[in-house]
C-alpha cells in the first residue's frame, strides 16, 4: 500500500513536471532543458514572497507563482524570442546555458543551503493515514490534487478555449497560423508562462514536501523521461509517462538498490529512444524529404 | 570548409595536391615555427600556476577537438561528453587499482574502451537524429556515471581512487614541465589526427552527412558506418583524455564528472566556433581559463573575502552569461570574429570582397 502511495506522489510530482516540457515543445519544438532551474526559482521566489507577506501564507503563494509566469513570459521575450528561426538545436543549448545561469544567480541570492519555505510559511508538514495500511504527506496529498487540477484545466484549455485552440495551431503548422493572423510571438510567450507556471506549482509543491536547495535540478531532469516516453506532444502521454517512470523507479528502489534512483528514468528513456522514439503517443516525425 | 580557403590575398592554387596541403604559404611555415618555439620555451618561463594552467588547457583541447569531430564535423550531437571522460579515467583508474597495470596498457585500453562505449553511444544515433540524439546521449551519461559510482561504492573507494604518476624508466612524471610536454605531445597528436581525417575520404564524408543525411546517402557514402565511426574515433580521443585527466590529477572521482562539465565542452565548441578546429582550440582555452579570470576579477571586488565562498555560483552565472551573448551575439564563435580581423588585413584597403568571392 506505501508502494503504491509513493509511486502515485512521485507520479504526480513527474506528471506536473512534465507537462511543462510537453507544452514548450508541442507549441514551439524547443526543448527546455531550463525547466529544473526555473522550478527551482520559483521555490525559491516562494522564500522570498513568504518573508514579504509572513501573515498570510495564500498571498505569498499566489504572489509566487504569478511571478514564476512572469519569469517564464520574461524568459521568452527577452531570450527565446531572438532564436526563433535559427536551428531548434541553438534554441535547446541556448536554454541550457540559461539553466546554467540561473543555478548560478539562486546561489548567489538565497545562499547553496538548504532552506525550507514550509518553515517560512508557518505550514508543518503532517502526515495523513490513508485506508489504515498507509501514509501520505499532506504536501504530496496536496501535490495529486494539484497535478489532476492542472491537467483538467490544461485539457479544457487546449480543447475549448480560444487561445488555447491557436495554441494547438501554432504547433502544428506555424506557417499557416501565422497566415490564419494568429500571432506567434504572443502564443509562444504564452507557453512559457504556462509552462513555468505549472514548473512553480511542482517547484513549490515539491519544496514544501521536502525542502529546497540545488538537487530540484535533478528531479526535474528525471521528469523528462516521463515527457520523452510518453511522446514529447501529448499530455496524456506525460500523464502515463510519468507513472510508468515512478513505478519504475520506486520498485527499483525497493526491490533491487537505492542508488538506482537517478539512472531508472535515463534506463527506461534509453529503452524507450530505442523501441519508439517518438513515444507512446507522440507524433512521428515526417518523413526526409530532398 | 574554413581550412581550404586561400589564407593569401589572392588565389594561387594551380593543382589538386596543392589544395589539400595542410601549410601553404612561407608566412604560414614561419609562424607556425615561431609558435613551435614559444611553446618549448614557456614551460621554462612559467610559474608553476600558469604551468598547470596550460595543461589543464591541453587536456581540455583533446576533449574539445573530440567533440568538434562529432558535433563540428559530422552533425551528431552529444551531450554525453563528460560521461566518455569518465569512462577513460575509470578505465585507467580501475586497471591500475586491480591489475596494478601500467600506463602504456591503460592509455590504450582506455582508448579501446571509449571506442566501445562511442559504439553503444552511436547505436541511437542510426535511429535517431537531432534533439533526440543529444537526449540518449545524455541519458548515457547519466549511466556511465552511476557504473562509476557504483563501482566506487562497491569496492568502497567512496571518496575516489588515487592513482601514482606513471613513470618511464627511473623517470617519474611528477613534475610539471614534462606533463606540459607529455599533453602537449598528446594534443598534438590528436589535432594531427584529426586534420588528416577530415582532408580525407572520411571527413567529406562526415560533412556530407552533417549537410544531409539523406543526400549523402544518395551520393553513395554508407551513413550508418560513418556515424558509428565519427563516435567511435571522438570517444576513443575523449577517453584518452580521460585517462591522462586521472594520471595528471593522480585521482579519480565520479564527482568531478558532472553534467556540467558536459555542458562545459559543449560551450567549448561553440564558443570557438561550430566546424572548426581552431575553434575548438580556441574555445577550449577560453572555458578553461574563464574560471580563473572570474575569480580574479572578484578578488578585485570591495570586500572580496564575503564573496569567497559563493565563487562557484558567480562561475556558473558568467558562464551562463557567456554562453547566451555567444549563442545570440556570435554563433560563429570566437573563429568567426579571428576570421573577420582575417578578412579586414586581408582585403585592405577594401571593405567588401569583391562579387563572386574573388576566387578565380
Amino acid at each position: 500500500m506505501q508502494l503504491a502511495i509513493n509511486i502515485a506522489v512521485l507520479a504526480a510530482i513527474y506528471a506536473l513536471i512534465a507537462c511543462g516540457y510537453v507544452l514548450i515543445y508541442r507549441v514551439s519544438r524547443v526543448l527546455n532543458l531550463a525547466h529544473g532551474e526555473l522550478m527551482m526559482l520559483s521555490a525559491y521566489l516562494l522564500l522570498t514572497t513568504a518573508s514579504l507577506f509572513s501573515k498570510n501564507p495564500l498571498i505569498a503563494l499566489t504572489a509566487a507563482v504569478f511571478l514564476s509566469l512572469c519569469v517564464g513570459v520574461l524568459v521568452y521575450l527577452f531570450l527565446m524570442r531572438r532564436m526563433t528561426g535559427e536551428m531548434v538545436l541553438a534554441a535547446v543549448l541556448t536554454t541550457v546555458a540559461l539553466g546554467v545561469l540561473l543555478r548560478g544567480l539562486v546561489v548567489l541570492i538565497w545562499s547553496a543551503q538548504q532552506q525550507n519555505p514550509a518553515q517560512a510559511l508557518g505550514w508543518a508538514n503532517y502526515s495523513i493515514p490513508v485506508f489504515g495500511a498507509g501514509r501520505i504527506s499532506a504536501a504530496g496529498a496536496a501535490l495529486i490534487a494539484v497535478t489532476t487540477l492542472i491537467y483538467a484545466g490544461l485539457f479544457l484549455f487546449l480543447r475549448f478555449s480560444r487561445y488555447g485552440i491557436r495554441m494547438r495551431a501554432a504547433g502544428q503548422n506555424p506557417l499557416l497560423a501565422a497566415q490564419r493572423g494568429i500571432s506567434l510571438h504572443v502564443i509562444y510567450a504564452l507557453a512559457w508562462g504556462l509552462s513555468t507556471f505549472t514548473g512553480a506549482m511542482a517547484g513549490i509543491l515539491i519544496s514544501l514536501d521536502s525542502g529546497l536547495d540545488s538537487t530540484m535540478v535533478l528531479i526535474g531532469l528525471k521528469a523528462f523521461p516521463a515527457a520523452l516516453v510518453g511522446g514529447l506532444d501529448s499530455l496524456v502521454g506525460a500523464l502515463l509517462g510519468a507513472l510508468i517512470i515512478a513505478a519504475a523507479e520506486v520498485l527499483m528502489i525497493y526491490y533491487v538498490d537505492a542508488l538506482l534512483s537517478d539512472v531508472v528514468p535515463f534506463l527506461v528513456l534509453i529503452l524507450m529512444l530505442i523501441v519508439r522514439p517518438w513515444g507512446l503517443f507522440g507524433t512521428r516525425e515526417e518523413l526526409d524529404r530532398v | 570548409m574554413s581550412s581550404r580557403e586561400p589564407r593569401a590575398s589572392g588565389y594561387f592554387r594551380s593543382s589538386y595536391d596543392q589544395g589539400l596541403r595542410l601549410i601553404e604559404t612561407r608566412t604560414q611555415w614561419t609562424s607556425l615555427i615561431a609558435f613551435l618555439l614559444a611553446l618549448g620555451a614557456f614551460p621554462f618561463l612559467a610559474t608553476s600556476f600558469q604551468l598547470d594552467l596550460a595543461c589543464q588547457v591541453f587536456l581540455a583541447v583533446i576533449g574539445s577537438i573530440a567533440l568538434m569531430l562529432l558535433t563540428g564535423y559530422a552533425g551528431q550531437v552529444s551531450l554525453g561528453h563528460a560521461g566518455l571522460i569518465a569512462a577513460g579515467a575509470f578505465t585507467a583508474g580501475i586497471l591500475f587499482k586491480e591489475f596494478g597495470a601500467k600506463f602504456w596498457i591503460t592509455i590504450p585500453a582506455a582508448a579501446a574502451m571509449g571506442a566501445l562505449i562511442g559504439l553503444i553511444f552511436g547505436l541511437p544515433s542510426l535511429r535517431l537524429r537531432g534533439l533526440y540524439l543529444a537526449v540518449s546521449t545524455l541519458a548515457l551519461h547519466f549511466i556511465v556515471i552511476y557504473l562509476g559510482g557504483e563501482y566506487e561504492t562497491k569496492r568502497g573507494f567512496s571518496t575516489g581512487i588515487v592513482i601514482d604518476a606513471p613513470r618511464i624508466g627511473d623517470l617519474v612524471l611528477r613534475d610539471r614541465k614534462i606533463w606540459y610536454f607529455v599533453l602537449l605531445a598528446f594534443a598534438a597528436v590528436t589535432l594531427l589526427i584529426s586534420l588528416n581525417l577530415l582532408r580525407s575520404r572520411t571527413g567529406r564524408a562526415w560533412a556530407a552527412i552533417r549537410s544531409h543525411e539523406t543526400i549523402a546517402e544518395a551520393l553513395g557514402i554508407g551513413v550508418a558506418g560513418h556515424k558509428l565511426l565519427a563516435f567511435v574515433i571522438s570517444s576513443s580521443m575523449t577517453a584518452v583524455a580521460g585517462a591522462l585527466f586521472s594520471y595528471y590529477r593522480g585521482f579519480v572521482s565520479v564527482e568531478a564528472f558532472s553534467l556540467f562539465l558536459s555542458i562545459q565542452y559543449v560551450a567549448m565548441i561553440i564558443i570557438g566556433g561550430m566546424g572548426s578546429l581552431l575553434g575548438a582550440i580556441l574555445g577550449a582555452i577560453f572555458v578553461t581559463l574563464l574560471p580563473y579570470v572570474i575569480e580574479y576579477a572578484v578578488g578585485l571586488l570591495p570586500n572580496a573575502r564575503s564573496y569567497a565562498g559563493m565563487l562557484a555560483a558567480f562561475n556558473y552565472s558568467a558562464f551562463g552569461i557567456v554562453m547566451i551573448l555567444f549563442l545570440v551575439f556570435e554563433p560563429q564563435g570566437l573563429v568567426g570574429i579571428w576570421r573577420r580581423v582575417q578578412n579586414y588585413f586581408l582585403l585592405w584597403p577594401f571593405k567588401q570582397k569583391p562579387l563572386g568571392g574573388g576566387r578565380r
